[in-house]
């Protein structure tokens, strides 16, 4: 049977997180939870002129959260904040490649989450 | 031996679900509801759906006679000496936070001592967080030990510190623990404590006999007992609920409303503001009446085998963990464990691919998950209806997990 969603990049995201640690000094640190079933990502972010120049991510949760969490952080290496901010649910899910139930969903946008709030959040603090 | 006479099979063709084929391992989240359940609600809907007690026709004096007589049901369910004790409530959450917001408020004070468990679902902590907070009151938690049982030795050191409210679980939602209610509870009440037993899990598995553990109060659910959603029980002392004051307030519970003041019906009716679920009073009615037709002993004895079993098959796989204390006469039919590597909504995700039911994460029991260390697990559960068959699914799809995640 072929796997919809466990793919084998997937699981590779999963067992061998990509940028998986955090970061010392990190202008952006924000860090989530999925209220459904308890599992966290948390971000940490590294920006130069505006520019995403390191990020990091840890937690724990499920394959489709984590694997989520390397991919976007792989994406957002050398990316300007501004175009990072603008990055929605169906670059994350299309990026992700995989049919997610409606029930994983959140699974899948959680690590987005984190970098919303936490790009947003530093944006307050400047003004 | 009661196994071999325990049909099965004919039980699940009381209920229709099964016709889709699924393999049904979540009955601690909620049940499935047998043709009997579902037959009793029509009856209401299609023969005498009136509100009651509030009408003076024949339609509402009869739907009053079955909502009513459902209540002597409860009553002699869990034994209590009666029907003024018997509260209807919209499940064991509402039951549970009648007493933290009337009975809690009117009788915590600061620097009271509250005490509970770490194993306590979200819904007989949370209540007590909030009022401890509210009111600077205390709150500990009494441990588990390596098997999933109450710490006995720490249980008796809060207990000497006269605590004035003792609430914990009759059976834990996640690890199957049957507590010792009654042991428990005489020695909450030699402190002088109010003692709240959560029996969300337990009254639809074992029963329970308030009047012989002598409890204050218990609540319970419909929805977990083959019962509709909706509603459930509050039982509670007549004199604890004769002093309390109203929680909600509104139609049905009032004795005269005057512009300067209102005066409140006894208990029950005082804490059943408003119209009530009367179809799922009416539906958990039949549910018991379902329930007791089996018969308790022979109903436990058959989800004691099914946990014999699981547990076993469970143990001989590699890589799983399960949590909670091995089967005996303290495990009720509930089965947490870890697949290591493998999330438990990636678990769940696999095994739903087969039409196997279970739950997959925190199971309401976060602070229970932290002190296992876990970030959740993989739940299977069982009750009247669940079959072998259904374990062997589960079984086969935990292999193809392992085999996907490898």
């Amino acid at each position: 049977m072929s796997d919809q969603m466990y793919r084998e990049y997937i699981l590779d995201h999963y067992k061998n997180p990509r940028n998986f640690g955090r970061l010392e000094g990190a202008d952006i640190s924000h860090e989530e939870n999925n209220p459904l079933c308890g599992d966290v990502v948390g971000m940490d972010i590294k920006t130069r002129d505006g520019v995403i120049e390191d990020v990091r991510f840890h937690g724990r949760g499920c394959a489709i959260s984590q694997a989520s969490a390397s991919l976007l952080t792989e994406r957002l290496k050398g990316m300007p904040l501004d175009d990072a901010r603008k990055i929605g649910k169906e670059d994350v899910l299309e990026e992700l490649g995989i049919e997610i139930s409606p029930a994983r969903l959140k699974c899948a946008l959680l690590s987005l989450k984190v970098l919303k709030v936490g790009a947003y959040g530093l944006n307050q603090e400047d003004e | 031996m009661s196994t071999l006479t325990y049909d099965v099979t004919a039980v699940r063709r009381d209920f229709p679900i099964f016709e889709t084929g699924v393999a049904y391992l979540d009955s601690a989240n909620t049940s499935q509801r047998p043709n009997q359940v579902v037959a009793k609600m029509e009856e209401y809907f299609r023969k005498y759906n009136a509100n009651v007690e509030r009408a003076a026709y024949k339609l509402s004096e009869q739907a009053t006679a079955e909502f009513e007589a459902v209540r002597e049901k409860v009553r002699q369910f869990v034994n209590a000496r009666s029907t003024h004790e018997i509260v209807y409530s919209s499940g064991t959450t509402g039951g549970l936070n009648l007493v933290a917001y009337s009975w809690g408020r009117a009788n915590i004070k600061a620097g009271d001592l509250m005490v509970a468990t770490v194993m306590e679902h979200h819904s007989n902590l949370v209540p007590w967080q909030l009022l401890a907070q509210e009111k600077g009151a205390r709150l500990e938690f009494v441990d588990i030990d390596e098997n999933g049982r109450l710490r006995r030795d720490q249980f008796a050191a809060l207990m000497a510190q006269n605590p004035r409210l003792v609430a914990f679980t009759h059976v834990s939602n996640t690890l199957g623990t049957i507590n010792p209610v009654k042991e428990l509870t005489a020695a909450a009440h030699a402190a002088g404590a109010v003692v709240v037993v959560d029996g969300a899990q337990g009254a639809p598995h074992l029963g329970f006999d308030v009047q012989d553990a002598d409890v204050d109060f218990y609540a319970f659910s419909s929805h977990k007992m083959c019962g509709p959603t909706g509603t459930g029980v509050l039982y509670g002392k007549r004199a604890l609920l004769e002093a309390m004051p109203p929680f909600l307030s509104g139609g049905e519970m009032i004795s005269a409303v005057r512009l300067e003041g209102t005066t409140f019906r006894e208990p029950p009716h005082k804490f059943e503001a408003g119209t009530q679920a009367i179809a799922e009073v009416i539906g958990m009615g039949a549910a018991i009446d379902y329930l007791q037709g089996i018969g308790f002993p022979a109903m436990r004895a058959h989800e004691d085998a099914l946990t014999d079993y699981a547990y076993e098959a469970l143990s001989e796989l590699d890589g799983v963990t399960v949590f909670g204390p091995p089967p005996g006469p303290d495990k009720a039919g509930v089965l947490s464990f870890d697949v290591k590597g493998i999330h438990p909504h990636d678990v769940s995700t696999i095994l739903d691919r087969t039409d196997v039911c279970v739950r997959s994460g925190h199971n309401c029991t976060q602070p229970l998950m932290h002190r296992l260390d876990v970030a959740g697990t993989v739940r299977a559960s069982f009750f009247v209806y669940t079959e072998r068959a259904e374990i062997d699914r589960l079984l086969a799809g935990l292999k193809e997990a392992q085999r996907i995640f490898a």
